[in-house]
């Protein structure tokens, strides 16, 4: 049963969460995405889910940090295989308890306490290299991880320097974290690191909470004919993601949307460079994923909320929440 | 007895509780074992609240004799990760010259029982969570010995266990013989995977549920397995209406936010109201009552008292129901408290460094540190600064009481003199109690901070002689700044407490215009906000005839009111350390 994940399609509603992990699926360089919300809402179904929709990737066989080519392949791996191997996308869970040395890869103790040899042993990081970073309960890991994180996410190079190993290699990664607020809050620091940030909430339509029930639990009971069932659904979305990651370099950006882009963030107040470009990335994904040549006003008004709602400075008596007070803004600035 | 006829089970079991009463809690919490035997592993497992005594060792007696063909694993809210998820055996390694990992008990499937998991901290609680849904066929079953109602397990566990018993007021325990057979258990495991419910059953269960205001989807869930459990065990080949209404009563009346409303009234939320047109409609043309709605009446029927008076308040049934962590704020620090398992750091003079954790991380490596430098001494252990290891401890954080005082008007002005001495008194003993305190005036048009969060009694009676008062009540100004101070402070790893002195008449909104209509508008929204970030708060009266508004106050904000028209500074510090520490 642990091969088989419940299909991304069929998952009811949450269409924001849905679209924000596509996005981040097409563009790793949107950098992350941040899921808050309510228990029970498919946050962990979604991502895992990510796993099984995503096509796979051409890695050199044997190698630790999955390199395309084998003049990638970090010197201290030994020697690379000869060929290129397909294997899905990685999506690696990295548990609330694991330590640094797990997550960072750290001397390889049996090969120092057996053969006296000083080897690497790659961990999570090597292992998520080219896929996915999934962290459940992203509010609750320890704070000198999220740091060491978020900053091998940005700098896309994990670098050890401990046991009197001095490694570095690849980690490029799409860092995605969930959690629940009630249980913890992430630091405001923290938050804005993440490109893309949605909340979810449990479906108040009744009917969207019967058909959720339904499809799980025929999922629960058949897997294999829910997985069979929802095949196609699931290969239009990949489909799409593919066409949308070839079209990436081709879409265009015009100056007016530059322009609505900082309007933007200047009516939002909001500090730094980095939510206009991730507003602007986003849409471009956006505008791939649905087949448009260029990115439209109307992008960037679907896209703003979870570009910039967590960017904001909280104000405590907005009871609407920013994810509103960023769609006033985008209605005024966007016209 | 039999689980033959759920109906007859009812029967019985109200026989033996006195009157035609629902089945009492022992009777439910055999039941709820029974259909736990049949599918533990997609059942997750029960949550059990009950206190040390003969009827909890009565259910751990029947729990034990269930027939499962699973391990049993007792852990506690101090149970470390790599006892559930497995880790390197340091000992074992050193000795073999390899690797020797463990196992966990997370590796196959168990039955693990969570003793004290009102303590259980968010990590562990995320941990056991992620076990359970991978569905390897675990089952927990959590022990909770809370006291009051705020001391609960982790909502995320409860959320995914199907059952919860409520065996604090049972005093009278029966023997295990409620349980069926191992046969009979088999037969029931054999007969599930024929069981197919129909797609109604599903809506059935996620319109009781949504009428019952419950919002996870994992309920509904739950609830269906339970249905087909009950079909199994009683010998039906599919899920029929009593197995329904049992799994209702089982699975959704203990997760009830709310009392459940036959027809839609004006501020009921829109959910029911569609399918419940819906069902109308059906019912109009076939005569009969919707089989939703009597499930609801059944389930109403059998919602336990303490949890209808509970809903009936309505007040802070949300508030203190869906709390993450039954246990107050912690911070972690290296000096003091709880240890917590040692992390890799450079001492700064301030952490202490743990020996025994810094020589089992340097152990590993003396062979291949003794090559690097050949001079070395026989039996000496050389250890690098990537070994240091310092010690952690967790510990009760510090607490800050925030004073926001109403300084309005002519009448604030005696009690003003009255908070202020409350305020010395509460610093007078901070340092035994480890309290810091912060005072918070408004009056006029704004609330203003007249003493930052602080322990020393000279500043504070330097900075508190000096305190004007008169002007307007600008009520919910006071209650922003109190807002932001508590976060602020909490984020700071203090204990935020919030004593509001005040009579509740605010006259003055937060845009600064007076107006008793819009300040009192504006009062309950920032009310609602201080009481959905979960400061404890209590509310002193100080008007000199205690009217409705401080009590309506205390309300919103979900907080104690205490009136006291002619208290002292004395009396006022009693009144809030009890309040407090209550």
């Amino acid at each position: 049963m642990s091969g088989q994940v419940f299909p991304f399609s069929a998952i009811v509603g949450q269409d924001q969460m849905k679209l924000a992990i596509i996005l981040a699926a097409i563009d790793p360089g949107i950098g992350g995405v941040l899921i808050f919300g309510d228990r029970g809402t498919g946050k962990s179904t979604a991502v895992r889910a990510l796993a099984a929709l995503l096509p796979p990737i051409e890695v050199v066989e044997g190698c630790p940090v999955n390199s395309a080519r084998p003049e990638d392949c970090p010197d201290w791996a030994g020697p690379a295989g000869p060929g290129l191997v397909s294997r899905p996308t990685p999506v690696v869970d990295l548990p609330l308890g694991a330590t640094e040395d797990r997550v960072t890869g750290a001397l390889d103790i049996e090969a120092a306490l057996g053969r006296g040899e000083k080897r690497f042993q790659p961990g999570l990081l090597a292992r998520a290299n080219r896929g996915f970073l999934y962290i459940d309960e992203v509010n609750l890991l320890e704070d000198h991880l999220v740091d060491l994180l978020l900053d091998v996410a940005q700098s896309g190079i994990n670098s050890v320097e401990r046991e009197g190993l001095s490694i570095r290699h690849a980690a490029r990664f799409v860092l995605i974290g969930s959690g629940n607020p009630e249980e913890g809050e992430l630091r405001p620091q923290l938050l804005d690191r993440f490109g893309l940030a949605v909340e979810v909430r449990s479906a108040s339509e009744i009917g969207e909470r019967i058909e959720a029930v339904r499809r799980r639990d025929a999922y629960e009971t058949d897997p294999a004919a829910f997985l069979a069932a929802w095949a196609a659904d699931e290969a239009r979305i990949r489909d799409a993601i593919l066409a949308a990651r070839a079209a990436l370099a081709e879409i265009a950006a015009t100056d007016e949307i530059l322009r609505l882009c900082a309007a933007l963030s200047l009516a939002l107040g909001v500090d730094g460079l980095r939510g206009e470009l991730t507003l602007l990335r986003a849409a471009r994904a956006l505008a791939g994923y649905e087949g448009a040549g260029a990115i439209t006003p109307d992008h960037l008004r679907r896209i703003a909320p979870m570009a910039m709602s967590h960017r904001l400075r909280r104000d405590p008596l907005d009871e609407a929440g920013s994810a509103s007070r960023v769609e006033r803004a985008a209605a005024e600035v966007l016209g | 007895m039999t689980a033959a006829n759920p109906e007859a089970d009812a029967g019985e079991d109200s026989g033996a509780g006195g009157g035609d009463a629902p089945p009492d809690g022992w009777a439910r919490a055999m039941r709820a074992l029974a259909v736990l035997a049949v599918d533990p592993g997609g059942l997750g497992g029960l949550t059990l609240r009950a206190r040390a005594g003969p009827v909890r060792h009565a259910f751990d007696a029947a729990c034990a004799m269930l027939p499962l063909d699973l391990p049993r694993h007792r852990i506690g809210p101090a149970t470390p990760e790599d006892r559930l998820c497995g880790g390197i055996d340091v000992l074992a390694s050193l000795g073999a010259g390899r690797m020797v990992r463990v196992a966990g008990l997370a590796a196959r499937p168990a039955m693990l029982v969570l003793v004290m998991a009102e303590r259980t901290d968010p990590r562990l609680a995320a941990t056991l969570a992620g076990i359970l849904d991978r569905r390897h066929g675990h089952c927990l079953i959590l022990q909770d010995e809370g006291a009051t109602p705020d001391e609960v397990p982790p909502a995320a566990l409860r959320d995914r266990l199907a059952f919860a018993v409520d065996l604090d007021d049972v005093r009278h325990a029966r023997t295990a013989t409620d349980l069926p057979d191992a046969a009979m258990i088999g037969a029931a495991r054999q007969r599930l995977a024929a069981i197919t419910g129909g797609p109604e059953d599903a809506a059935t269960l996620v319109m009781v549920a949504a009428s019952l205001g419950i919002e996870s989807l994992r309920a509904p869930l739950l609830a269906l397995r339970v249905a087909r459990a009950l079909a199994a065990l009683s010998g039906r080949g599919a899920v029929a209406q009593p197995d329904l209404r049992e799994a209702a009563e089982l699975v959704l009346a203990p997760r009830a936010t709310r009392l459940p409303q036959p027809r839609p009234d004006d501020h009921a939320p829109p959910p029911p109201e569609p399918a419940e047109g819906d069902l109308q409609d059906n019912s109009d043309s076939a005569g009969a009552t919707p089989p939703h709605e009597m499930i609801v009446e059944a389930v109403a029927a059998s919602l336990p008292p303490h949890l209808l008076a509970r809903l009936a308040s309505d007040a802070g049934a949300t508030g203190a129901a869906c709390r993450g962590s039954g246990a107050g704020a912690r911070v972690r620090g290296n000096r003091r408290g709880r240890p917590l398992p040692a992390r890799p750091g450079r001492p700064d003079g301030r952490a202490r460094i743990d020996l025994i954790a810094t020589l089992r991380a340097a152990a590993p490596f003396q062979r291949l540190r003794r090559a690097d430098c050949p001079g070395t001494a026989a039996g000496r252990v050389i250890v690098t600064p990537s070994d240091l290891r310092l010690c952690r401890h967790e510990d009760r954080s510090d607490r800050l009481l925030i004073f926001c005082v109403d300084a309005s008007g002519s009448a604030a002005m005696a009690r003003m003199a009255e908070a202020k001495g409350a305020v010395e008194l509460f610093l007078a003993d901070a340092y035994a109690q480890r309290d810091h305190v912060a005072l918070l005036a408004f009056r006029g048009t704004r609330a203003e901070m007249l003493l930052a969060p602080t322990r020393a009694l000279v500043m504070a009676k330097r900075r508190l002689a000096a305190l004007p008062g008169g002007g307007g009540t600008p009520l919910a100004a006071g209650l922003v700044a109190a807002h932001g101070l508590g976060l602020a402070a909490r984020r700071q790893g203090f204990a935020p407490a919030l004593i509001l002195l005040t009579d509740g008449r605010g006259n003055v909104g937060l845009d600064e215009r007076p107006g008793r209509e819009a300040a009192a508008d504006d009062a309950r929204r920032v009310a609602a906000m201080l009481r959905g970030a979960r400061l404890p708060c209590i509310v002193l009266d100080s008007a000199p005839r205690p009217g409705a508004e401080a009590s309506v106050l205390a309300g919103w904000l979900g907080a104690r009111h205490l009136a006291l028209p002619r208290a002292d500074a004395r009396a006022m510090r009693d009144a809030a350390a009890a309040a407090l520490a209550g």
